[in-house]
């Protein structure tokens, strides 16, 4: 079998993995790492619930060939809190009852991370354009709306 | 109502740290070493006789460990009643729909578990498959099972005062055909577990719902005492009934191939298997007739109902008791006659989902009766009032309603400013806004047949921190949060003393999990119970230091005191020491039960409660509607919804809109595509769930009533907008375009196609 050797920086760790190259970046994150935080609902890119930040995009990690995460930077859930204090997102979420069973929440924090990354004052609209590539079938998304307007005034006020 | 320190309030989730944080495990993030994958082979005939399995490629794959076939499990079968035990792990001798399992095969990874799968091979004689509720009725149609003639799966019949007698007091008397939609749960976590069987028999981390329906299930196939069966349930990513309530190919396989070849075995499902093989809804067809006076009193009900229940009959009595039982809510219905078929077709199996049966028939009568309304010249409003029950009351087949928000709600939506502005006809261009309501109930603490046990125990630690046990599975409703909030109300601690403990079958007791809206009201109830024996317990101790009464002393704000002596207090935690201090190491273990609602129910006849209680949902809902392209959107909803006293508001809020959305998905978006028993969308790409920009403005209108069958006045708060919201929608696009509308789901295609026909017909 043919193994090629991958490097990536991973929620600030660097990693060297020898992979085969038709791995996807979930597989590798989930399986090798044991972050396990990343679902896999879908495994096609519908569900988002497998979305992390890589390069400073929100990605679909299941249809990302790990190959493509050589010499990248890359965020998951686990690497969003500083310490032991939540990210403002995630402190949100917790407040404003974002989750509910849970599965497609880590997905859905970070796109809306990435959002808040390119957009500190969004509208409703950017906020449900911002997680439309991410299923819930749990909350209606209308309290992930308003955790995700929660954490932008929050950081705004300078955290 | 009384003083609470955490009941009432909007607590955060207890389980909402882990779950932001990625910490939370679900059944696929468990692994063990060694552990081998299972996969599931299955059948791409709709109907056919397995003639011969050769398993040998697959066998000699090398990484394969083992390959199992129907065989192994020595014609074992289980179903939710006794006469229906009629589905097996692996399909022997017939499969009777399109991926039923029929082999499965254990390997060192997962990939080549996949790939032996498919090495499978299975020689079939095709049998001709029926596809159609109506036509697998016909004589002549073909047959699933030699037992079940016509295919009737089960039928199910009320019949109550003398409906035709209704019929002829009435003015008006419509018959319509409605269908209600093909659709699915649409949880994201698709069924997973890891299995091990060992000397201490079965361990299962198993994504379930319903924990203790596959620890029965197993004890059965395995022949092993429910001693040695052990789920332990991870965090669970969605249930809403159905697939996560029962067990699965998957399930059984793991096990028996753990026992055969002495590893941890771990299976989960792709969502091409949820979408194509596991339970849905069953859609159904009402044919429905109503009688009406001309003041708007509805004189009786006869509904015929034929769901398409698939290959198997799974949970499907319940379902059809469900579609008659709960007809007589939440109007007047002096006659009423229900006849209802669960028809055997060889498509994915039908089951319970979120709104259970009730959706159906709801639909159907809600819309009857604003139809039937609107040709009498009466107000949507008014032959609601009309007609709605307020409690006490018993309806003609003895469902006896203790509290009813059902008045005001309606009342809430009519003086809405929306409402009271309908008539304003707006349209913009070609989108024509209209304005729908609609107002109905749902049972909750569903008690229906079979193993209703509900209980809890809470072990007190001696620092004053509480373990509680329960059997009630939180499969993402939330109902963990609010049952730490009564324990912590009933002894005077805070959330953070009281550390719930999720399901092990070997130490949590027996319960049903989660399903008819029954674990805030059940398990709270138990929950309650158990936190009074504790404190019934401590105040022994407290009692004798304090030489009062123990019926005086007081659990409040972590305090333990003397009622009316307030110089005689100390902290909880210096009681809990006492106690469990006292003698040897006393043990502080408190016990209770839920006993509300076990009065007889006539199953057969559709006589009494199956709920402990009643909620009402009364909506209004706002559509656009392009009436050159047919394209819907709903802009707003306000759901007034009675849940007796929300216990946590916030979670209230959040189960209404989550209900709703799943709702409008099936009244607007969702629907298997069908061919000859093949799901011809099974992607969450083709299966059309809504998304973040599909949402309207969803507000939430409490409607208070204290139901004394409830814990602290709780009813259930998650199943009833998905009641109200397919008609209330329906209702809206009436009033947009002027057309009755009558299938789920409401496509643009049909709304397009309706235009047009109006329009051709002037």
């Amino acid at each position: 079998m043919e193994m090629k050797t991958i490097k990536f920086v991973i929620n600030g760790v660097k990693q060297e993995l020898r992979i085969p190259p038709w791995r996807t970046l979930l597989e590798v994150i989930r399986e090798d790492l044991k972050l396990t935080g990343a679902k896999e609902g879908c495994g096609q890119g519908e569900c988002g619930s497998c979305t992390v930040i890589m390069g400073g995009k929100s990605v679909n990690s299941c249809l990302v060939p790990a190959m493509e995460a050589d010499g990248q930077e890359i965020t998951t859930i686990e690497g969003l809190k500083n310490g032991e204090e939540l990210h403002p997102i995630q402190e949100a979420f917790v407040e404003h009852a974002g989750m509910q069973c849970g599965f497609c929440t880590p997905g859905m924090i970070m796109s809306a991370k990435h959002l808040l990354d390119h957009n500190s004052d969004p509208t409703l609209e950017e906020i449900q354009e911002g997680v439309s590539g991410n299923f819930c079938r749990c909350t209606g998304y209308t309290k992930i709306f308003e955790s995700i307007d929660a954490a932008a005034k929050s950081m705004k006020g300078g955290r | 109502m009384e003083d609470y320190s955490v009941i009432g309030k909007r607590i955060p989730r207890i389980d909402g740290l882990a779950k932001v944080t990625g910490e939370a495990k679900y059944a696929a993030d468990y692994e063990m070493p060694g552990m081998l994958w299972c996969k599931i082979a299955r059948s791409p005939h709709a109907h056919a006789k397995i003639l011969n399995i050769d398993t040998s490629r697959a066998e000699s794959l090398p990484g394969v460990k083992k390959v199992l076939t129907g065989k192994d499990f020595k014609g074992w079968k289980w179903g939710w009643m006794p006469k229906t035990r009629e589905e097996e792990p692996l399909a022997a001798e017939t499969v009777r729909y399109l991926g039923e399992a029929v082999a499965a095969v254990a390997a060192i990874d997962e990939d080549t578990a996949e790939e032996a799968a498919q090495l499978i091979e299975v020689e079939y004689e095709e049998l001709p498959g029926v596809f159609d509720p109506e036509e697998a009725m016909k004589e002549g149609a073909p047959q699933l099972y030699g037992h079940a003639k016509n295919n009737i799966s089960w039928d199910f019949h009320m019949d109550f005062g003398d409906v035709e007698k209704g019929f002829k007091e009435a003015d008006l008397v419509h018959e319509d055909r409605f269908e209600t939609g093909r659709v699915i749960t649409g949880y994201l976590e698709p069924p997973a577990a890891v299995a091990m069987y060992d000397s201490s028999g079965i361990t299962i981390w198993a994504a379930k719902q319903s924990p203790y329906f596959v620890y029965r299930h197993l004890a059965a196939c395995f022949g092993l005492p429910l001693s040695k069966v052990r789920v332990i349930q991870p965090f669970i990513g969605g249930g809403f009934g159905g697939t996560k309530n029962d067990s699965l190919a998957g399930d059984f396989c793991s096990v028996l191939f753990s026992k055969l070849l002495g590893k941890p075995v771990k299976f989960v499902y792709t969502m091409e298997e949820v979408l194509m093989t596991c339970r849905r809804r069953h859609n159904m067809i009402v044919f429905n007739k109503m009688g009406m006076k001309k003041d708007g009193t509805i004189t009786g009900m006869h509904s015929r109902v034929i769901a398409d229940g698939g290959a198997h009959t799974a949970i499907g009595p319940l379902t059809m008791y469900l579609t008659g039982c709960m007809s007589t809510l939440p109007y007047k219905l002096p006659n009423f006659k229900h006849d209802a078929y669960r028809i055997y077709t060889n498509n994915p199996i039908g089951a319970a989902m979120r709104g259970h049966g009730v959706t159906h028939t709801r639909f159907a009568a809600e819309l009857q009766m604003e139809m039937m309304a609107e040709e009498l010249g009466i107000d949507p409003v008014a032959v609601r009032l009309k007609n709605a029950i307020s409690a006490p009351y018993e309806t003609i087949n003895k469902v006896t309603v203790k509290s009813c928000g059902l008045v005001e709600g309606i009342e809430t939506i009519a003086d809405n400013p929306v409402w009271k502005n309908r008539k304003e006809k707006k349209q913009e261009g070609p989108i024509a806004h209209g304005v729908g309501m609609s107002a109905t109930s749902y049972l909750g603490g569903a008690r229906q047949r079979g193993h209703q046990s509900c209980a809890a125990v809470i072990r007190l630690c001696e620092d004053g921190s509480v373990d509680y046990l329960t059997g009630a599975s939180d499969c993402g409703q939330g109902s963990d949060t609010v049952l730490v909030q009564m324990v912590a109300e009933e002894l005077g601690l805070a959330m953070e003393d009281v550390d719930i403990k999720r399901v092990d079958t070997a130490m949590t007791p027996c319960d049903a999990g989660s399903y008819g809206s029954r674990v805030t009201v059940l398990a709270g109830e138990a929950a309650r119970k158990a936190a009074q024996d504790v404190k019934q317990q401590l105040a022994v101790f407290a009692a004798e230091k304090w030489e009062a009464k123990p019926e005086d002393i007081l659990f409040k704000d972590r305090q333990v005191s003397v009622k009316g002596q307030p110089e005689k207090t100390m902290p909880f935690e210096q009681l809990a020491k006492i106690a469990c201090y006292s003698g040897s190491g006393a043990v502080i273990l408190g016990r209770g039960y839920s006993d509300y609602g076990i009065d007889v129910l006539d199953f057969e006849k559709g006589i009494g409660n199956c709920g402990t209680s009643y909620s009402f949902t009364s909506q209004l809902t706002e559509v656009d509607v392009d009436l050159e392209t047919g394209f819907l959107k709903c802009t707003d909803m306000l759901i007034a919804h009675d849940c007796g006293v929300p216990l946590n508001p916030i979670n209230v809020e959040a189960q209404n809109q989550g209900a709703a959305m799943q709702g409008m998905g099936q009244a607007m978006y969702e629907a298997f595509k069908m061919d000859h028993g093949k799901t011809l969308n099974p992607t969450l790409l083709d299966y059309k769930m809504p998304l973040a920009t599909d949402i309207p403005n969803i507000e939430v209108v409490d409607i208070i009533t204290e139901d004394p069958d409830g814990p602290y006045g709780a009813k259930e708060a998650s199943e009833g907008a998905i009641v109200s919201v397919p008609p209330s929608i329906f209702t809206a696009v009436h009033d947009a375009t002027g057309i009755w509308f009558k299938e789920q789901p409401l496509t643009p295609e049909k709304i397009a196609m309706a235009l047009r026909e109006k329009k051709k017909n002037g």
